[in-house]
């Protein structure tokens, strides 16, 4: 992984991921923003695999692009109306600026700061990452399962309409 | 190889955009997007970290797959609570739903 193939994949994505992002952030229609959205997710994946990280790469891939994408399209279609022209809040200049502060200060840091890099290690082994995550990150993995299922039930219990709940009643 | 920096100014500019969509926009699924814009930027943090500090490779990657998977349960919850608001109010702008507002 030297010279110059590296480097134009990563301003590539650069370029690809944050174009996306702005897009999101500006684009007035909903639908419009959800697709910007997909495009800065598989950008993100990108470089997920540019640092060799395969496995978070697939996880991005299948998570974000294919289900929480899928997800926010449902929630655009179950809300018809609200998805045209959706302005900013009379906050949006304050916002700016401050979204402009957190960056400079964050680049400060990150410039300011003596990183001490690691030689280059072997990479990482997604059998590894599998026998890590059910041994030392075991407590964590069943707490991410209760989490999952906590969610899940919650989500269904708020979609609920009124009607199904005076159904369930009688029964 | 690209140097560390350049994921780090990466992943801030990616937060700080995050940031203005949170301020900044009406529509609570908007909101939501630009959260997960932060998520994004916080887990190519960890990656970049594992990659180029840690000789393991291990921790930042468990990490951004908890990441993910939180993300994952925060979306299921919070399209549910959208779904509930326009079903009560028709509208999922966030300066509408003003009930408790002082």
């Amino acid at each position: 992984m030297e010279g110059f193939g590296v480097n134009f994949a990563f301003w590539t994505l650069s370029a690809v991921t944050l174009g996306a992002a702005g897009g999101v952030v500006v684009s007035r229609n909903l639908l419009h923003a959800v697709l910007f959205l997909i495009l800065a997710f598989i950008g993100v994946a990108g470089f997920f695999v540019l640092l060799s990280a395969e496995f978070i790469a697939m996880a991005q891939v299948i998570i974000y692009v294919g289900a929480i994408s899928v997800l926010v399209l449902f929630a655009v279609l179950l809300t018809p109306r609200a998805g045209r022209d959706n302005g900013e809040t009379a906050m949006a200049l304050p916002a700016l600026l401050l979204a402009i502060a957190v960056a400079t200060v964050f680049i400060f840091v990150v410039n300011d700061t003596n990183w001490t890099t690691v030689a280059k290690s072997p990479e990482l082994a997604t059998a590894e990452l599998g026998t890590a995550l059910l041994s030392t990150w075991v407590l964590p993995f069943e707490l991410a399962s209760v989490l999952l299922t906590a969610a899940l039930v919650g989500a269904i219990m708020l979609v609920r309409s009124r009607e199904e709940e005076a159904e369930d009643a009688l029964a | 190889m690209v140097p560390l920096e350049n994921y780090l100014v990466l992943s801030a500019i990616l937060f700080s955009l995050g940031v203005y969509g949170v301020l900044a926009r009406r529509n609570a699924v908007l909101i939501l997007m630009s959260v997960e814009l932060m998520l994004n930027a916080v887990s190519l943090n960890f990656v970049a970290f594992a990659a180029y500090l840690d000789p393991d490779k291990i921790t930042g990657a468990i990490f951004a797959i908890f990441v993910i998977t939180v993300a994952a349960a925060e979306v299921g919850l919070a399209l549910a609570i959208v779904i509930r608001l326009f079903r009560n109010r028709a509208t999922s702008n966030v300066d509408e739903a003003a009930t408790m507002k002082w």
